[in-house]
């Protein structure tokens, strides 16, 4: 899939510091049904609508300070559950570009980082200043991006750090096609399966035809 | 080398090359397409002009937006009508072998991956779909994969992945009546957690690991994904080569022989060290049943429900306060005799034939208690031959259970098996997540036996009374 180099960039954050935020919170199954489901809509559906489908006012991202969020704060175990990519192409078309918490599920940090979506480790402590900050101020729970020097800044000015791996750092910064880095690597693949084939023939005759 | 994790030597053996940054360029040799994560991979392909790099490595099913009506047609599957055909459209025009829903071998893809001997010991097989670590357990290593992975195995038939670390999660002692092989993952993810794995590979070893038939193996390592690990692995021994042998897509005559002589070394070596090691002595531990929203909220059935107040760490009382509500439970009680409304049996945790063969083992002669909807939905549409071949649909429907036909159904709820607003799930399934089988819905987690059990005595119920 074809993405957009990430820019540094200010936007307001939402807190939902829970632990074990899973996959099917943040896009529930019915969402999955057709090719081209409405995903902004459905991030975290269950949890932004009642059974009506009407909004619950008190849901973070309903809250009038809080509807343009670009910036999650998540709490540990981010993304648990299911491999659904959906969930990280819902939190990229509601608008949400960074997510940060303590730390993520294997997958969904795979499929963010893929998706051109910044997914920052914070410790604790840096999460608990950010969580002070926005509820000292809700009218102020901008936090600016600066994903070159890796910080993050809230309104009291103090840069707090977070991480991610620099080959991550630098693939969404360039925006990379992950398969035509992959496909650089075509004539390794060739001469691997030419190799494996005499070791492994099992593998590669399969009989397994349309 | 006699110093190397099972892991680590499936692992070497797929390295294609270093891409820097810990990351390795891996090879996989089974790529494994279901419905609901394919199509936007494929789509992407068309855009960039690439074409399915090994068709002949590659194959699909449909399983988890289908109907499980009993006599499915054309007219079933309303919701899924639109993902469904776009994925013969796919399959046929990248000359993919599908089986699809009018396919014999159509099923579950982790039930038919091991069924149909397309998962082989010492292999990686690759799926957009996070249970595909259920290969493990015939020793190979399944990796489940989001969409853009997808896309990057059908043009590379490769996947670029940080090498994990490694655990080996030992299970000591002997399993007590009525504890399955669900009970043991059950009791490890109450004990260790449900992130206990992350960024990590899981060889489960020990004596209690080894005495389970290979269909346990395969509910042991399916949840690997709920202890937070994407990998996780169980050496594979002479039940398992017996298990493959024959198998429509298993290697035979000459090549059977050279395949088996490489499997036998598929074990990790004395000398080998882990990156972490845990053990459990899974003797005392009774039939659990999960009682809140994460796996990790589990008891034993003979036990009581947690009680906030006695509770001292702060976030993980105001948790237990949230899950208790939500689930509709009282504090302290036995969970014992909490009522329920629907018993389901299926899954690519639990709806193979033996796990059909130990519910029917209860349900025999008895009847469904009048207030419960209870269905049995076999994991794939050979396990649902052979089941009828043995005549355990007529023990379920005779009992008053649905028999149906294969596919997810209300493990992930995405076709029309949905648990109501508030009613309260039995599930042999491996997700109890808020609103995972429907809006609202309540789900316990357990063994086919003792949601047989459930459905019999019309609440949640110690099998080892059925004993």
């Amino acid at each position: 899939m074809k993405r957009e180099p990430f820019q540094n960039f200010s936007g307001i954050a939402a807190p939902l510091p829970l632990k074990n935020i899973n996959m099917d919170a943040i896009i529930p199954a019915p969402y999955l049904r057709t090719a081209d489901a409405d995903l902004a809509h459905g991030l975290f559906a269950l949890w932004r609508y009642d059974d009506q489908g009407h909004e619950i006012a008190d849901f973070i991202l309903n809250r009038p300070a809080f509807r343009n969020a670009t910036i999650l704060f998540g709490g540990e175990n981010f993304g648990c559950g299911s491999s659904r990519e959906a969930a990280a192409w819902a939190l990229k078309r509601f608008g949400i570009r960074a997510v940060f918490a303590p730390s993520f599920a294997d997958i969904f940090y795979e499929n963010a980082f893929r998706n051109g979506l910044l997914a920052g480790i914070i410790t604790h402590e840096t999460l608990a200043h950010a969580l002070a900050l926005i509820s000292d101020n809700p009218a102020k729970a901008s936090f600016a991006i600066d994903l070159s020097n890796i910080t993050l800044t809230g309104h009291d000015g103090q840069k707090l750090p977070f991480t991610v791996p620099d080959f991550r750092r630098e693939a969404l910064l360039r925006g990379d096609d992950d398969i035509a880095t992959t496909l650089r690597c075509a004539d390794n693949i060739d001469a691997f399966m030419a190799h494996d084939r005499l070791n492994r023939p099992w593998i590669y005759e399969t009989g397994m035809t349309p | 080398m006699s110093d190397r994790t099972l892991f680590g030597k499936i692992w070497d053996l797929h390295r294609i090359r270093s891409m820097g940054e810990g990351r390795d360029l891996i090879f996989v040799d089974r790529h494994i397409l279901q419905e609901t994560t394919c199509a936007a991979a494929f789509r992407g392909l068309q855009e960039a002009h690439r074409p399915v790099r090994c068709p002949t490595l590659t194959c699909a099913t449909q399983d988890h937006i289908v109907s499980t009506e009993l006599n499915r047609n054309a007219a079933s599957n309303r919701g899924g009508r639109e993902l469904i055909s776009l994925m013969a459209k796919n399959a046929a025009a990248h000359n993919i072998r599908l089986f699809g829903l009018d396919d014999p071998r159509q099923g579950i893809v982790h039930v038919i991956g091991p069924e149909l001997g397309l998962v082989l010991p010492g292999s990686i097989v690759a799926c957009g779909d996070s249970h595909t670590s259920t290969a493990g357990g015939l020793g190979a290593l399944g990796i489940g994969v989001g969409t853009s992975e997808v896309e990057h195995i059908l043009a590379t038939q490769t996947l670029v992945l940080p090498r994990p670390k490694t655990l080996r999660m030992s299970f000591e002692g002997k399993a007590g009546l009525g504890v399955t092989a669900k009970d043991i993952v059950l009791h490890a993810l109450g004990t260790f957690g449900i992130a206990v794995g992350t960024g990590h590979a899981i060889e489960y070893a020990g004596p209690a690991i080894r005495a389970l038939p290979v269909e346990g193996r395969l509910t042991i390592c399916n949840m690997s994904i709920e202890l937070g690990a994407r990998l996780g692995l169980i050496a594979p021994d002479d039940a398992t080569f017996a298990y493959i042998k024959g198998r429509p897509y298993a290697p035979q005559g000459a090549l059977w022989e050279s395949a088996l002589a490489s499997w036998q070394t598929l074990r990790t070596d004395d000398d080998a060290r882990f990156d972490r090691e845990l053990s459990l002595d899974i003797s005392k531990a009774a039939p659990q049943i999960t009682w809140g929203t994460t796996q990790e909220d589990v008891i034993g059935v003979d036990q009581a429900l947690p009680d906030p107040s006695h509770i001292t760490d702060h976030d993980r009382r105001e948790r237990a306060v949230a899950m208790l509500d939500y689930m509709g439970l009282t504090p302290g009680r036995p969970i014992e005799g909490t009522p329920v409304d629907i018993v389901f049996i299926g899954s690519c945790t639990n709806a193979r034939l033996s796990d059909l063969e130990a519910a029917a083992a209860i349900v025999r002669g008895k009847h469904v208690a009048p207030h419960v909807r209870a269905l049995v939905v076999p994991g794939s549409s050979q396990v649902k031959r052979d089941a009828e071949h043995k005549g355990l649909d007529k023990i379920f429907t005779e009992a008053g259970f649905e028999w149906r036909s294969a596919g997810c159904s209300m493990c992930v709820s995405i076709n029309e098996d949905i648990v109501p607003p508030g009613a309260r799930c039995i599930a042999t399934s491996n997700r109890n997540f808020e609103n995972r089988q429907g809006p609202r819905a309540r789900t316990h987690l357990a063994s086919p036996a003792m949601a047989a059990a459930a459905a019999i005595a019309g609440g949640i119920a110690d099998v080892r009374r059925f004993a």
